[in-house]
């Protein structure tokens, strides 16, 4: 009887937390929304149809909410890949970058194995082996951040966005060149088409949505798990919260910045891996513009925490795919969505200003996220 | 600056420009290859040069300024849509629309300042998420409005983007008016005269930026004002007591910064192209970071930086020039994509801190709090 009435009180805590956790973000959310509107009123527009219009594009019928969900697939993998490096205490503005590198060399081993080997491969080998592919080159390219940040003190923001401009030319090198799709009447900057058995099939018949999607889920709850019930989360956790504490408690502190910057990259190439191999069958030039600042946005608004990032990524997603149906109806140009999310952006990291508009009291520590070029 | 970055800038300067000697040698004399090389050096590191400025305003006061690159967008857009508003929809004549523009361009960099102080200063968020906000904001915004304006159903320009009054115009220094006579009929000291003026000859903001380069040595390093700044920066507990106003002292030069970052943005618009496309700044703004972070958070470290940062930008340039007079065993300087990474693998090495370290200001990126 008491147990059962302690575990109710621990459930009502965990649900009191949960909904304080998330009373921030939503109210950030809805003082965007707000000014959103009144933004589109002022440029002439009608806030309330253009609303209508973003939900029922992301949320009004099957297809809507497949096509919804093909968007939140790469967010919450990127997503996750800046959560995961903010858990270490470091700043990944590279998602991009790794997310464009894991799609390339995905798109790369979906097309050319065949030829290389000289035949066909069974889909349970190659589709593996390009998803893996594509997961370790996003590894490996922030995994250079990661080591540079331990070994020199080279701070990973500058670093990270430098990765992303070495990313997108030498990719436009290789798009325009090397690994140019040849068929006759294609002008533009894309792999060839990837192999049949390199391709994730949809779940549903019809609908875009993809194994992707699930997979995303699967690995929100694996990057929890791992957070909060192994050693490695426990170290990547210490020493982003406190790396000289780290050092005392004896963890290897080097390794683990390399680790956090290469499991975060990882999660980045997944996101590239499963636009190529779900969704469009090939890398093109300019797709993975823009995601590496949505992933950060999305982190910010999860809080970091897998689940929040989950939640994050379909609100960004559906605001991304209702964009298109917003403008039908209202006219408004869909960069108004890049717009909102900023704002949102910008009331999550602002908490102060939230706090001090709807009067609601600041409690317990400054969560610090980054740290300045001296750490 | 100690000898060794010094050395190190001038070797890769060297490098860069020994290398479009060589390719260009039978194309131009090397006089002209490496005055011109010089102006574009000069032209391209403008907006490097006034990034790394703010930079340097704001995190000697203590505030990491991340969002050089969103403030320079911003700016750009609005100086660009100014000088364009001034011009057809209320009829100013060219030259009085583009100095509009030019004031407005430095005005949003002061907003975008502006909104970092208050973020950074007064709500304490976290100095690089503010940046990064910005950042972020600055697409947002400048893609948003930028199709609104020209596009949008109540566009006073109905669905075309008209063409800007254009841009500043070069300054012209009687250089040549004043040794040509000294030539007498001699050619080669004719020519050599005129590449004096290739240099010479800059457009008002890459002219202001150096000369803003010197004034913020002097008011950083010999004023009160420079002091203050930089007392605030490295212990502002103790700059307190002594009676300086951290918050204000703060608030004022983020707020330089931002104008700072705003003349830069302007240089895009309003003195190189008279045109805007979005998220026209590539990086710039970060790598100014990297230029101050290199020029040990000094104004002539960082100018001396961003030097080197335009003089690779300039080699691309002249690259895609003498196309056709590469040798076929350098190939690989064709390719504009190749050549393009040097800034950004120069910027990682230059932060991997071999060629010597860098201090920061001691409380750079610490929110004050009494």
């Amino acid at each position: 009887m008491q147990s059962e009435t302690q575990s109710g009180s621990a459930t009502k805590g965990l649900l009191r937390s949960a909904l304080d956790a998330m009373l921030i973000p939503s109210l950030a959310i809805l003082t965007a929304v707000v000014l959103g509107g009144i933004i589109i009123a002022s440029v002439g527009g009608n806030p309330f149809l253009a609303y209508y219009g973003l939900i029922q594009g992301s949320f009004g019928s099957a297809k809507a909410l497949s096509e919804t969900a093909v968007w939140a697939s790469p967010y919450i993998f990127a997503g996750l890949a800046v959560a995961l490096a903010f858990k270490g205490g470091l700043f990944n503005i590279g998602a991009e970058g790794q997310l464009a590198v894991g799609a390339v060399f995905a798109a790369l081993i979906g097309y050319a194995l065949p030829t290389w080997v000289g035949g066909d491969i069974p889909a349970i080998i190659h589709l593996p082996l390009a998803v893996i592919v594509g997961m370790g080159m996003g590894a490996f390219w922030a995994a250079i951040v990661g080591f540079l940040k331990a070994y020199t003190g080279g701070h990973e923001v500058i670093n990270t966005i430098m990765m992303n401009y070495i990313a997108l030319n030498t990719i436009s090198f290789l798009l325009n060149g090397p690994m140019k799709d040849v068929n006759p009447g294609n002008v533009s900057a894309r792999t060839p088409l990837i192999a049949e058995s390199a391709r994730m099939p949809p779940i549903f018949d019809g609908l875009r949505v993809h194994w992707g999607f699930i997979l995303a889920l699967l690995v929100a709850y694996l990057i929890w798990w791992m957070l909060n019930k192994t050693t490695l989360g426990f170290e990547i956790r210490t020493v982003g919260a406190n790396p000289d504490a780290a050092k005392y408690a004896g963890i290897n502190v080097k390794r683990t910045i390399i680790l956090s910057m290469a499991l975060s990259g990882m999660l980045a190439g997944l996101a590239g891996t499963i636009e190529v191999t779900g969704l469009n069958y090939r890398h093109e030039l300019g797709f993975s513009i823009g995601y590496g600042f949505d992933a950060i946005a999305i982190a910010l608004l999860g809080k970091s925490h897998p689940l929040g990032v989950v939640l994050a990524a379909i609100l960004f997603a559906a605001m991304r795919n209702g964009a298109t149906r917003m403008q039908f109806l209202t006219q408004m140009p869909v960069d108004l969505i890049s717009m909102l999310q900023a704002l949102i952006l910008l009331f999550v990291a602002a908490d102060a200003i939230i706090r001090f508009i709807y009067r609601i009291k600041a409690k317990g520590e400054r969560v610090v996220l980054t740290r300045g070029w001296g750490g | 600056m100690d000898w060794k970055r010094f050395s190190f800038i001038l070797l890769i300067i060297i490098v860069l420009f020994g290398t479009v000697v060589l390719v260009g040698r039978t194309k131009s004399s090397a006089i002209l290859i490496v005055t011109s090389m010089l102006a574009t050096t000069i032209a391209v590191a403008t907006p490097l040069t006034l990034g790394a400025l703010s930079g340097v305003f704001c995190e000697r006061s203590g505030v990491v300024n991340i969002g050089i690159e969103g403030m320079m967008l911003t700016a750009a857009f609005f100086g660009w849509l100014a000088a364009i508003y001034m011009f057809h929809v209320f009829g100013a004549d060219k030259c009085p629309s583009i100095i509009v523009g030019l004031i407005a361009a430095v005005v949003t960099g002061g907003l975008m300042g502006l909104l970092l102080a208050v973020l950074s200063i007064t709500y304490k968020v976290d100095q690089i998420i503010g940046g990064t906000v910005i950042n972020i904001l600055a697409i947002g915004l400048t893609g948003f409005l930028n199709r609104q304006m020209f596009f949008g159903s109540g566009s006073v320009f109905g669905g075309q983007i008209p063409n800007s009054p254009g841009t500043l115009l070069n300054i012209h220094v009687p250089f040549q008016e004043i040794f040509n006579p000294l030539c007498g009929t001699s050619a080669n000291c004719l020519e050599f005269v005129r590449s004096f003026n290739t240099v010479l000859d800059q457009r008002p903001i890459a002219i202001s930026a150096i000369a803003l380069v010197f004034i913020s040595h002097y008011i950083l390093f010999y004023t009160r004002w420079g002091l203050r700044t930089r007392a605030v920066g490295e212990h502002p507990k103790a700059a307190d007591t002594v009676g300086i106003d951290v918050i204000k002292m703060r608030y004022a030069n983020v707020l330089i910064g931002g104008m700072l970052a705003g003349l830069a943005g302007a240089y895009f618009t309003i003195e190189s192209v008279p045109s805007f496309e979005p998220l026209l700044t590539n990086g710039r703004g970060f790598i100014s970071l990297a230029a101050m972070i290199f020029g040990n958070w000094t104004p002539i470290g960082a100018w001396a930086a961003a030097l080197v940062f335009g003089a690779s930008q300039a080699l691309q340039i002249k690259m895609q020039l003498f196309r056709d007079a590469i040798p076929p065993q350098w190939a690989f300087l064709q390719q504009s994509y190749v050549v393009g990474l040097i800034p950004y693998i120069l910027t990682m090495v230059i932060l991997t801190g071999i060629i010597g370290r860098t201090t920061p200001p001691a409380a750079d990126g610490v929110p004050y709090e009494k």
